[in-house]
């Protein structure tokens, strides 16, 4: 339950500590406010846990996580499925976290 | 996929076990992981039966699955099945054996138990159904307390009166110091975890070196970084230095997140005592919501039995946690318990040490074992 997958920062949101990422190609919003001190610009990579930036990484890291979810198949389709399905990651816009 | 590559590179992997052989020597060490994430690796990799005779690994208590002791999943489901209660968990949990069953099983009694992503997915809930009560299961170290933190923070400001949490949330330090202390284990040093230390940085840890005088290299996921780890604790060993280092620097900070801590601080505080699978109660262990916050804590809104289970008999997951045995040792491994019945929590989590073994880790071994290498 600690998988963490990483998103591409698209598009910061004004809306509490909100941000549009892109995972594998699908916009989803998720809640930056843990990274508050860190200036999250557009571009940047995060590490995304159940609807939260956990942390900032690079693209080097983010390219690791990616292969190392990859490797684990069903476990890790399973964690992006119920991402895309998160009512309160909603694609941009409407479903944005309560 | 370049940078993929050099993680991934045999080359760089033997040239460390290479190093580690070298390091080892005729010694015996003996390493435990704290972390489920770390486990899965070694596991997946097969990364065991790479090291020499004189290197071995042990796993530790840190999936947050794993450690939840029955009572509590007694609790939960008591919590689940009171009328107009609708409970909401990630996953993982709806798996594990409480002592008449899981929360899957409450569900398919009429209890109202909903798989959701997030906490954020529970609050919605309850801002759609302000005539139920929302109940959110709060697990994990803290990796996942601070996403709880910002729900609660959220439903308070939002003036959300229906959406409680049933706080299961533990800390990190105190089952290492559980470990250091008990008698059945001598270990040489720690892989400390990963995503925790992102919240909790490296200097919580100091006390294992400084009380305990031994080594903690906090360390990444890719099979190389849990080789390079073992080569920084050996290293450690052998110039007779005995320190907290970060291997995993490319996402760990020595000084944590100060905003997650802030916010732990401000909704959390440290129950006595909580009880943990396999380790017995350990004082100052766990999180509960702060008083100003009771009116979202779950356990004084609700009836919860609250009442010690112990194991099955057939369970071996405590001496699994504690690192005493490891999974195949266990007399109902693969045969009774299974990551699709399982008995114990590290069946369920696939970062348990047993499902990870059962997954992965048995492939290996029995490869090992033609090739004459199997321990």
């Amino acid at each position: 339950m600690c998988l963490g997958i990483p998103g591409q920062v698209v598009e910061l949101l004004d809306h509490e500590h909100l941000a549009r990422v892109d995972v594998s190609g699908v916009g989803r919003t998720i809640n930056i406010g843990l990274l508050e001190d860190e200036d999250i610009q557009c571009g940047d990579w995060v590490l995304i846990h159940v609807g939260f930036a956990m942390s900032k990484i690079d693209e080097e890291e983010a390219r690791l996580a990616l292969a190392s979810l990859q490797m684990l198949g069903e476990v890790y389709t399973d964690e992006v499925d119920a991402l895309f399905a998160s009512p309160a990651s909603g694609p941009s816009g409407d479903g944005r976290a309560p | 996929m370049r940078f993929v590559d050099e993680y991934r590179d045999p080359a760089a992997a033997r040239a460390l076990v290479a190093r580690i052989t070298e390091q080892a020597g005729d010694d015996h060490f003996k390493f435990m992981e704290v972390c489920g994430g770390h486990t899965h690796t070694i596991y997946r990799h097969g990364i065991e039966h790479v090291l020499p005779e004189g290197v071995e690994l042990v796993h530790g208590p840190g999936c947050p699955v794993c450690v939840i002791p029955m009572g509590r999943v007694d609790d939960a489901i008591a919590v689940a099945e009171t009328p107009g209660v609708i409970f909401t968990s990630f996953g993982d949990m709806m798996r594990v054996p409480g002592s008449h069953g899981n929360l899957l099983e409450a569900k398919a009694r009429g209890a109202d138990v909903r798989f959701v992503y997030s906490p954020l997915d529970a609050l919605k809930i309850a801002q759609e159904t302000p005539e139920r009560d929302v109940v959110f299961f709060a697990v994990g170290f803290e990796t996942t307390a601070p996403y709880t933190a910002v729900t609660v923070l959220r439903a308070r400001d939002l003036g959300v009166t229906n959406f409680r949490v049933f706080c299961n949330h533990v800390t990190i330090v105190p089952p290492i110091k559980a470990i250091l202390e008990s008698p059945d284990l001598r270990l040489d040093g720690f892989l400390g975890p990963g995503h925790v230390s992102t919240v909790v940085g490296n200097r919580p840890y100091r006390f294992v070196t400084e009380q305990y005088g031994k080594p903690l290299v906090t360390a990444g996921f890719e099979p190389l970084d849990i080789l390079q780890a073992i080569t920084m604790l050996l290293a450690q060993i052998r110039d007779g230095r005995c320190q907290v280092e970060n291997q995993y620097t490319r996402v760990v900070r020595d000084e944590g997140n100060p905003r997650a801590l802030q916010l732990l601080a401000e909704v959390f505080e440290l129950r006595p005592h909580f009880e943990w699978r396999g380790l017995g109660f350990i004082s100052q262990s766990a999180l509960k919501l702060r008083p100003e916050l009771a009116a979202f804590d779950a356990e004084l809104a609700y009836d919860v039995p609250g009442v010690r289970v112990a194991d099955p008999k057939a369970c071996q997951c405590g001496e699994v946690l504690k690192g005493v045995i490891k999974p195949w040792e266990c007399k109902v491994f693969g045969t009774a318990c299974t990551p699709e019945t399982p008995i114990g929590t590290c069946m369920v989590s696939s970062e348990g040490a047993c499902a990870a073994y059962y997954n992965f880790g048995r492939l290996h071994r029995e490869a090992a074992v033609t090739l004459g290498r199997a321990r």
